[in-house]
């Protein structure tokens, strides 16, 4: 037994995919306790927040400052300010007076801007330009010039009689210690459609589906396996009529039979835990063939033979003389099942068939979700990439520790 | 022929075994579910109505509509009997089309999109793999993690990929539908345009994701092979290396075809929620309609028309199988 555990651990593909699937597992427990609460408290209102850092301004604004003269503060402020739209109405106005702009760059805010200043004359009445444009170029300007001036910005609150009354001013070099602000909230990777902080829900959700996979793949095992002993062990008709089913269930997808029983259960008495069985009762065929047939090369070896002569029980010869030679491939086996158990999961939830929502996530819920409110097309990578990338995570992880210890005990395939 | 008829009648046999247990299952599975359809109808009917009568009157009529109100085993004979007829019954949701008029005109995109898909991904990932297995060093080094990835990543996760890179950020393909919204199905050249480049991302997808689990399999296949004795043995015999590289990738490519047809329920499956996230007009998108809008008709309709689809992809690489393996061609000479 050690000595079989040093040679799968020996196993470089086996390794790897236990130390990826491990730091999954690690992060699920880890997380939570630097980031407690519910994963599926809603925090922002709107949908889809960016990700990154926070800071409240209400707070902010009320923290002792610190006065930085940095000189490359105005053109920053000046780069944050000026939209797409405003920078491609500039190259317009250049244009339409005949300003060289070749090698121009919209995204340098330094060339645009020196252009600008150079060149921009709001006398100047290009063809076929409407009086709109023309303010609409004279408001750019007056903005572009403004940010330039040294100005404040007043804080006032609402006194007596609804009059603003002065809490104090802010100017433009004065910077504030992130560490001294009240409220600071971290999201790296922003909120999802409901705003919930994406990073805690998708943690708690690779926990459900990695619980929902292991108790799909169980029962998926437990069936396979009983069926195929018995089946392959007691043979006669026992055989036939388990091999009847099974070749029909082989043919049958299992991906049908689980839309139709997600469906005909119903909404409200599909849990985590009934989903998790209803995948693992539709996907024991393959565990019970092969299972099967690996019993059936056992049952006339010599050692269960002499069991059976010995007098040894049905229930004593198979777990002694045959489950310990079958259980590398069982074990085997079941790691296929949990990951095609999350895969199957995750697909069930994008047709709306998944668990009830309201309860815990998952990981084929929190993508259904993102797809309903078209994280894909509004270009919230956030809400759906780290998503793709945990279900691949795990299933890559889990084929990798089963390819290295199917080379471990099956030399013939080894490199 | 004796061997082959044999090999084929049993194939059929079973055949035909489980596409009876598949439509009973199909039947039967839908009708046990606590809510019932004829009401959830009626209620979206007769909403805002008032008279009790008339909404008794109302589900009457649906109750008779959808055969309800007879036994259930009578039920099952005017469902086989509809079947042979090709009616599928009324969708709830699209009410009054005929289920079999949705299907006829969702199954063709389906069929025009998985197949080649699932055949390109399964030629490319075999020549991929064969390629792994005989250059090895090197280039197995690269392309066998890359392939074990990439076979991980789930159907409707590449395609989410693929549509945000190639549709939302490089805008060179059009990001959803099977044709352009504002046209109307014919042969013009426009439309067939418009169709292969809405066409692209889907079949990709689909390929990018089959190519990967193909390859590994075949590439172990091939090793395995490989170290087989008979090569071993063809080699002292002086056999060319190109003729033994023959024998021993067509050896490999028998467990191949086995492994299509056993797993080709999975990839229709995966290849299915792919659509969705293309909305292409296929069976995938009708069935997630269908689920959304607890359209039962419909969805059980979709699930044995899946059904039945995988059945005879079985079946046809079951026959394509009895040509090439040796063992039933030898059983043809025992005869």
């Amino acid at each position: 037994m050690k000595n079989t555990l040093r040679q799968v651990f020996h196993s470089s593909k086996f390794l790897v995919g236990f130390i990826i699937f491990v730091a999954i597992l690690l992060t699920m427990f880890i997380y939570p306790l630097i980031n407690p609460g519910n994963p599926l408290e809603m925090i922002g209102v709107g949908t889809f927040a960016r990700p990154g850092t926070y800071v409240s301004l209400y707070d902010a604004a009320k923290t002792p400052t610190e006065t930085l003269r940095l000189a490359d503060a105005d053109d920053k402020r000046l780069a944050k300010q000026l939209s797409d739209e405003d920078r491609v109405a500039m190259v317009e106005w250049f244009s339409a007076t005949g300003v060289d702009i070749e090698g121009l760059d919209i995204s340098d805010t330094d060339a645009l801007l020196e252009l600008w200043r150079a060149n921009y004359d709001p006398a100047v009445k290009p063809k076929g330009m409407t009086q709109a444009k023309r303010n609409y170029y004279k408001r750019l300007d007056a903005a572009i010039k403004e940010v330039g001036a040294a100005d404040t910005l007043i804080i006032a609150d609402t006194g007596e009689g609804g009059a603003l009354e002065k809490q104090g001013a802010i100017t433009k070099t004065d910077y504030v210690n992130v560490g001294q602000v009240a409220n600071v909230k971290i999201l790296p990777l922003g909120t999802d459609n409901f705003g919930r902080d994406v990073l805690k829900e998708l943690v708690s959700a690779a926990g459900t589906s990695i619980v929902i996979g292991l108790l799909a793949g169980l029962v998926a095992t437990l069936i396979g396996l009983s069926l195929g002993l018995l089946s392959g062990y007691v043979g006669g008709i026992c055989d036939d009529i388990i091999m009847f089913i099974t070749n029909i269930f082989t043919v049958i997808p299992g991906f049908v039979l689980l839309i139709l029983i997600s469906y005909s259960i119903g909404q409200e008495q599909r849990g985590a835990a009934v989903v998790a069985l209803v995948i693992g009762l539709t996907s024991w065929t393959w565990t019970c063939r092969s299972v099967r047939s690996q019993v059936i090369s056992l049952r006339n070896r010599d050692h269960v033979n002499l069991s059976k002569l010995s007098g040894h029980s049905l229930f004593r010869i198979i777990l002694t003389d045959i489950l310990p030679y079958i259980a590398s491939y069982v074990v085997m086996a079941f790691i296929l099942q949990v990951s095609s158990g999350i895969l199957a999961e995750a697909q069930l939830s994008l047709l709306g068939l998944g668990p009830k929502t309201t309860e815990v996530p998952t990981l084929g819920l929190m993508m259904n979700w993102a797809m309903l409110y078209s994280a894909h097309t509004n270009g919230s990578w956030w809400a759906y990439f780290p998503v793709i990338l945990t279900i691949t995570l795990i299933s890559f992880s889990l084929n990798l520790m089963n390819t290295g210890l199917d080379q471990v005990f099956n030399p013939t395939l080894r490199d | 022929m004796k061997g082959y008829r044999k090999y084929f009648g049993k194939k059929l046999a079973w055949f035909l075994i489980t596409l009876v247990v598949a439509v009973i299952l199909n039947f039967v599975l839908p009708r046990l579910m606590p809510a019932d359809p004829v009401s959830a109808i009626t209620g979206k009917m007769a909403q805002g109505m008032t008279d009790a009568s008339a909404v008794q009157e109302i589900y009457k009529r649906y109750e008779a509509e959808f055969g309800t109100n007879k036994p259930m085993i009578e039920q099952f004979f005017i469902f086989v009997k509809n079947l042979f007829r090709g009616d599928l019954g009324t969708s709830f949701s699209q009410y009054p089309r005929k289920v079999s008029n949705i299907i006829s005109s969702a199954i063709g995109w389906t069929i025009a999109l998985q197949l080649p898909a699932i055949i390109v991904g399964w030629l490319l990932g075999n020549l991929l793999g064969a390629l792994a297995a005989y250059i090895r060093k090197g280039f197995d080094k690269v392309l066998l993690p890359i392939s074990l990835f990439l076979s991980n990543v789930p159907a409707f996760g590449m395609a989410v990929t693929l549509l945000v890179l190639f549709a939302v950020n490089w805008k060179i393909a059009p990001i959803g539908g099977g044709y352009a919204f504002d046209m109307i199905p014919n042969f013009s050249w426009r439309f067939v345009k418009s169709v292969i480049s809405h066409y692209q991302l889907p079949f990709w997808s689909i390929v990018l994701v089959s190519i990967g689990g193909q390859a590994v399999g075949m590439r172990s296949m091939s090793i395995y092979e490989l170290n087989a004795d008979y090569v071993k043995y063809a080699r002292f015999l002086g056999i060319k290396d190109r003729k033994i590289v023959g024998y021993v990738f067509r050896n490999a490519m028998l467990p191949q075809v086995t492994g299509l047809a056993l797993s080709i329920g999975t990839m229709i499956g995966g290849a299915l929620v792919a659509e969705i996230i293309f909305s292409y007009p296929g069976l995938g998108s009708t069935m997630y309609s269908a689920v959304t809008a607890a359209d039962y008709p419909l969805i059980s309709a979709t699930t044995l028309i899946i059904t039945i689809m995988v059945l005879i992809v079985t079946f046809v690489l079951d026959i394509v199988y009895g040509f090439i393996d040796p063992r039933v061609k030898a059983a043809q000479f025992d005869a």
